[in-house]
């Protein structure tokens, strides 16, 4: 049976299961030391000096790290914006920020002499908010405009302004007109929360020098880009840099691009001996984080339902460094439109340094943020027309091969298909049930598009032995998502080999060839395609040994299970072919496969590689009393071309619904006007848990085969993240409580009942 | 300062000194190499450091080495191997129950410690009962179907 399409076991399961799959936090490199890292006191401040002799002299200190170790490298690291120092150089522009890493025999000894660093601050005026930093006298959090770094894919960077890192724009047709000419235009101002990723395992890094290169040890999802990175800022030659990345425990974008392998990578260099940092889960809270949002939208229609124009404005809060925070405001911008055909559009979206902790990528962003606020209106203007709300997105939504934006990829997706699966799957047609007294149900859906695959460069290595084993050497973390397992079906695919005789190793820079990174739902569509390319080189050559050996011409020559059969039914398995062809019991076949732009730069403008759906449905309750919303039923839409492990296409759903509920109903960071993280633990910063479950979730596949991957395949997991929130806010609207922001807590719901006087 | 402790641990004596401010899950992990029991939020809420003390679920990471003097202490590496560990382990496969893997060990153990105590196979039940162990990767269901079939025969 030919792997591709089925639920296959996960390769890495059992490994987990019995607790050996080994993480960067397990492991322990000879004369390891450990590290602990100086964190900022204060959110916005210059350094007057830093005193690092008692810690020094503490018991068990092997180095210390200062600003002053960085003097004969370019200190400066930021694949979009060169502008966040190895440690704070001069001044500190966030509350713990790091001003100085302690390496010791023991981390309590590391602990303890991180407290004997004397840093003398003075303190400057702080932007802590949106609001702060935006305003005519702000103080700047970057007094210079950095450099752009080597990553950001946006073409030419526009000059700063003021705080206002990176903006990005679009204005199609005449906006005025279209309002001008409207029977209906909602608007509206919205909020969205900063929100943290919160992969289980926090960021951890262990660095070793060993006569003039570098290896890391590394929790990182994009191990290539860090490469990059790393070798930029030290002065090496790529290859003198080495990323190893055993298993993550979650990323979800928190582990995209660099992030401690800088400071780890430093500190070790002083020491002369390996180092590991391991942060705690309030270190990984202020390393990366969801941007906190503020937008206005304007949307008109015709009375006919008929969509005519919008005007979206959104600034996105970066904290004090860049990180991937133009990516996210590019594709915030993108999402604002929705999947609609429009005859005028002004959008703006603005990415805006504070004094807080750095925003970074975290799953199906720029969606999460838009889509709920762009379908909210949607559905106003369908109530003030009296249109139903599915009927409105039939009548507006793009069809496949419809121009998305100038210049980029059409539609390649049946969005009216995917949404009223999604309608239909929370009982959309049938009479809504009776709530409880001083209950309230609504009903919700929501359609978006995600620009998904970054930039497609992949390559990947599949070699089989002469035992007919096979391995597969490509740069994707595993990081849950069961990329290992699904590069591990398309080469059994292709090859016709059993799956189980298929191995996929985790990345080691130093021997997996290039991939540019995990993220964007990208694997499986461009490094998946990239292992099908290999795998069909290695079948080529058991063709080419098949028909030298059977002596039968190649057309006639079948793959079938483990072997090539020729026309007559004889057969030469994998394991005969590779012995045959080198004359002995030894030699190997290695394919090759590459992925790289066709017909184009490949660049953000031009793409993207395809657009992630983002289909949701969800029926609530609201307790009128109490504000309370409960999630009765969700449906999502994992409409991915074709499904390489149907099962593993679910979980992603389901994972992403569950962190849509968490973003959408309560998960918020808090910020105080001094840039202090408030609720920086789990105790304060609630997670979904089992009990969040909603009673029905129901995720619907769609295997229309017109993705650009390996067998039509097209990528998933991110959608549901952008559309749940959206769903589950129109729902609210429809139980009578519309909503302008998230999370949608008890409280805020409960005063938004009372400023409506519901009853 | 350090404590004497006599402990048996998956089965095995353990007789040494600890410091005794050094945490279980430390002790675990790095004196006696037992890596399954994972660090995350350090505050009893994620239990992905969860360990059995005489058969209960305890949070590692805030229960001090010290205090197992005595006791028995199960971690995931005892769990495998044994009957119960290959049935939840076969059903967790059939859900696709597992992802980054980072809460499964922890998941398992407060599993055995909820079918020793005969918590039924109500699905709410073991919902509720399963609150301290979080998993950011599976949207739960998985787990839940494959927790509601392991512990479902049980009175």
């Amino acid at each position: 049976m030919n792997a591709v399409g089925q639920s296959v076991e996960r390769a890495d399961g059992r490994l987990k299961l019995s607790g050996q799959a080994e993480y960067t936090g397990d492991l322990r490199q000879p004369g390891m030391l450990y590290g602990a890292v100086l964190h900022s006191p204060v959110a916005h401040a210059r350094i007057a000096s830093v005193g690092a002799r008692a810690a020094e002299a503490a018991d068990g200190v092997v180095a210390v790290l200062t600003a002053a170790d960085l003097t004969d490298i370019d200190p400066y690291y930021g694949h979009a914006l060169r502008d966040r120092p190895v440690v704070a150089l001069g001044k500190v522009r966030f509350l713990g920020e790091p001003v100085a890493v302690v390496a010791a025999e023991s981390q309590a000894a590391a602990d303890a002499a991180v407290t004997l660093i004397d840093v003398a601050y003075d303190e400057l005026p702080i932007a802590a908010s949106l609001e702060t930093a935006l305003a005519p006298d702000a103080p700047l959090v970057h007094e210079k405009r950095a450099r752009p770094g080597s990553a950001h894919g946006l073409g030419d960077l526009p000059d700063a302004d003021g705080n206002t890192c990176y903006s990005y724009s679009f204005r199609r047709g005449d906006t005025d007109r279209a309002f001008a000419g409207a029977a209906v235009v909602v608007e509206g101002e919205y909020t969205f929360p900063a929100v943290y990723q919160y992969s289980m395992e926090t960021h951890t890094t262990i660095a070793h020098w060993h006569g003039g290169e570098l290896t890391l040890w590394s929790s990182c999802q994009h191990p290539f880009l860090v490469r990059q990175e790393i070798a930029a800022l030290f002065g090496l030659p790529l290859d003198q840099v080495r990323i190893i990345v055993p298993f993550l425990g979650g990323g979800f974008g928190s582990k995209s691009y660099t992030k401690m392998e800088p400071l780890t990578a430093a500190i070790a260099r002083k020491a002369g001996r390996p180092v590991r940092i391991l942060n705690a889960v309030h270190e990984s809270m202020i390393t990366t984080r969801r941007h906190g949002m503020t937008a206005r939208m304007r949307t008109a229609a015709a009375a006919d339902g008929t969509l005519l124009g919008r005007e979206c404005q959104a600034w996105l809060d970066t904290g004090a460094y860049a990180d991937n925070g133009p990516r996210v405001t590019a594709t915030a911008g993108d999402a604002a439109p929705g999947p609609y055909r429009w005859q005028a559009l002004d959008v703006q979206a603005h990415c805006v340094y504070t004094n807080t902790s750095p925003s970074g990528s975290y799953r199906a962003f720029g969606a999460t943020h838009l889509q709920w606020i762009a379908e909210s209106q949607l559905d106003e203007v369908a109530r003030r027309l009296d249109i139903d709300r599915l009927e409105i997105r039939r009548q507006n939504l793009l069809r496949p091969g419809e121009e998305v934006r100038p210049g980029g990829k059409p539609l390649d997706a049946d969005l009216v298909g995917d949404v009223e699966k999604a309608a239909s799957a929370i009982g959309w047609s049938e009479p809504p049930a009776r709530s409880a007294a001083r209950k309230r149900r609504g009903r919700g859906v929501s359609v978006g598009l995600l620009a998904a695959g970054a930039h497609p460069v992949s390559m990947a290595t599949v070699r089989m032995g002469p035992d007919g084993s096979v391995t597969v050497l490509n740069g994707t973390t595993e990081l849950g998502q069961g990329a290992r397992t699904v590069m591990a079906q398309i080469a059994a695919g292709v090859l016709h080999a059993p799956v189980g005789k298929v191995v996929v190793r985790g990345t080691d820079t130093r021997y997996t060839p290039y991939d540019r990174s995990t993220g964007a739902s990208r694997s499986t569509t461009v490094a998946g395609l990239a292992v099908q390319r290999a795998a069909q080189d290695v079948l080529n050559s058991l063709l080419e040994t098949a028909a030298a050996k059977l002596e039968a011409p190649p057309q006639l020559l079948t793959p079938v299970e483990g072997a090539i059969r020729d026309a007559g039914g004889r057969t030469m398995t994998h394991a005969e072919l590779v012995r045959a062809r080198f004359g002995f019991d030894g030699g190997e076949l290695i394919g090759h496969g590459r992925v790289q732009p066709e017909g184009g730069s490949g660049s953000y403008a031009e793409g993207p590689v395809f657009w992630e759906v983002c289909v949701a449905g969800a029926e609530i309750e609201v307790d009128l009393d109490t504000g309370v919303v409960t999630v009765l039923r969700t449906s999502t839409v994992a409409d991915v071309g074709k499904a390489i492990n149907p099962q593993l296409v679910a979980r992603q759903d389901e994972g992403a619904t569950l962190q849509g509920l968490g973003n959408a109903l309560f998960e918020e960071m808090h910020f105080a006007p001094d840039g202090m993280l408030l609720n920086d633990t789990l105790l304060s910063y609630r997670i979904p848990a089992f009990r969040d479950v909603p009673a029905a979730m129901r995720c619907s596949i769609v295997e229309n085969g017109d993705g650009p991957g390996p067998f039509g395949a097209k990528g998933c997991g991110e959608g549901a993240l952008a559309a749940v929130p959206a769903a589950v806010v129109n729902a609210l609207a429809d139980a009578g409580v519309p909503m302008t922001t998230l999370p949608l807590t008890p409280e805020r719901v409960w005063r938004r009942i009372r400023e409506l006087k519901i009853s | 300062m350090t404590e004497r402790i006599s402990a048996t641990i998956n089965g095995e004596p353990f007789t040494g000194e600890v410091p005794a401010e050094e945490l279980l899950l430390d002790f675990l992990r790095d004196r006696l190499g037992l890596t399954g029991a994972k660090q995350s939020c350090e505050v009893q809420v994620c239990g992905v450091c969860t360990v059995l003390v005489d058969g209960d679920p305890v949070s590692s990471c805030c229960y001090l080495a010290a205090d197992v003097d005595g006791r028995q202490v199960e971690t995931i590496e005892g769990l495998a191997g044994t009957d119960f560990h290959r049935r939840a382990a076969d059903a967790f496969m059939r859900h696709a129950a597992v992802q980054c893997g980072f809460c499964t060990a922890g998941m398992l153990l407060t599993a055995k410690a909820l079918a020793a105590r005969g918590t039924g196979g109500d699905r709410d039940g073991i919902a509720a009962a399963m609150s301290g162990n979080l998993c950011r990767c599976t949207g739960y269901v998985s787990i839940l179907d494959s927790l509601t079939e392991l512990l479902g025969g049980q009175p």
